[in-house]
């Protein structure tokens, strides 16, 4: 019964991005602006920490429930791939104020216009799936 | 700020919890989120949910970029599952006393653009964002989809990549995580002025 498990880590993650008030626009739109460290701080934290702790899994050999050490799948390095998927990314991110997790939130939260956004983001994802050997990788 | 008051343990916890979260309380908390996800023996990304959204609709008989396996995912939708209801539990118990506070400045700024600040808990601009606005539901859709589009071509977003993908000290993501702003400041600095000023 592991699956239970990523539910209630789901639960805690939902709680989390509301406290921290990463799923506000406001807070997205003050950070584009410079004008706040508060989401800074977040994710300078939760990087610094999130790589000790990676990096000690994998020094002290601590596995995984399976059994399995911590690995990741590297990928393959393309500059010109990552920027412009990563600028496409950041412009509808600047735009709506949320990412891929913040909108699941922000449903829970009763904003409606979030199955708008998210319908967007399938529709989207649906059109990569038919372009994309067209795009450079 | 809390007081000692006669009150069981567990509503004074409640009380400080409902308290918005510091940025160092807030990135340690994600960084839990990190190691619960790398403990159980997967790495944390959301949306790769919308992938098999799409082949739950039947996108596989369109493209092979959809042929996935849904029984493997079945662990991911169930954490999309679970961020929708612990937003529900963090709406209805867990409020902040007041709205998010954010910078002056960004206050002001908004106030040139004609969106009024507090709205609600601060979450969203509602006068933007609403049914009843026809520019409202496109832009919703429009940033769905640049949203949806990059982070597939990119193979990650904000979780896959800003957070497991630096954790795991790649090279890729950080690239990525750059894309992220520059995207991000075009829109804001260059495009919004155009949509909302």
């Amino acid at each position: 019964m592991r699956n239970i498990w990523f539910f209630l880590t789901g639960i805690f993650f939902g709680i989390v991005m509301t406290k921290s008030e990463a799923i506000s626009w406001f807070r997205i739109h003050e950070m584009f602006r410079f004008e706040s460290f508060h989401m800074y701080g977040i994710i300078g934290t939760a990087v610094v920490l999130g790589a000790l702790i990676i990096g000690a899994m994998k020094r002290f050999d601590i596995r995984t429930i399976e059994g399995t050490p911590v690995t990741y799948t590297p990928m393959k390095l393309s500059i010109k791939r990552h920027l412009l998927a990563g600028s496409i990314f950041g412009l509808g991110w600047a735009l709506i104020g949320a990412c891929p997790g913040p909108m699941y939130v922000l449903l829970g939260h009763g904003y409606w216009i979030f199955l708008v956004v998210i319908a967007g983001a399938i529709l989207g994802t649906f059109t990569y799936g038919l372009v994309k050997d067209w795009l450079p990788h | 700020m809390l007081e000692l008051v006669n009150q069981p343990w567990h509503l004074t916890l409640i009380d400080a919890v409902r308290q918005p979260w510091h940025w160092a309380v807030s990135g340690a908390a994600i960084a839990l989120i990190t190691f619960l996800m790398t403990w159980l023996g997967r790495s944390f990304g959301m949306s790769t949910t919308f992938r098999n959204t799409c082949t739950l609709l039947g996108a596989d008989k369109v493209s092979e970029f959809f042929n996935v396996d849904i029984k493997d995912e079945m662990w991911r939708m169930l954490f999309a599952l679970g961020a929708i209801v612990g937003g529900f539990i963090a709406s209805q118990y867990l409020a902040s006393p007041g709205p998010v506070a954010i910078s002056e400045k960004t206050i002001a700024h908004l106030q040139e653009w004609g969106i009024a600040y507090p709205q609600g808990q601060g979450f969203v601009p509602e006068s933007v964002f609403n049914f009843s606005s026809m520019k409202g539901v496109l832009l919703a859709v429009l940033g769905g989809f640049l949203v949806g589009f990059g982070a597939r071509y990119g193979d990650g977003c904000t979780s896959g990549h800003a957070i497991s993908g630096l954790s795991h000290l790649q090279l890729p993501s950080l690239i990525t995580v750059i894309g992220f702003f520059i995207g991000g400041l075009l829109m804001t600095w260059v495009i919004m002025p155009f949509l909302f000023g």
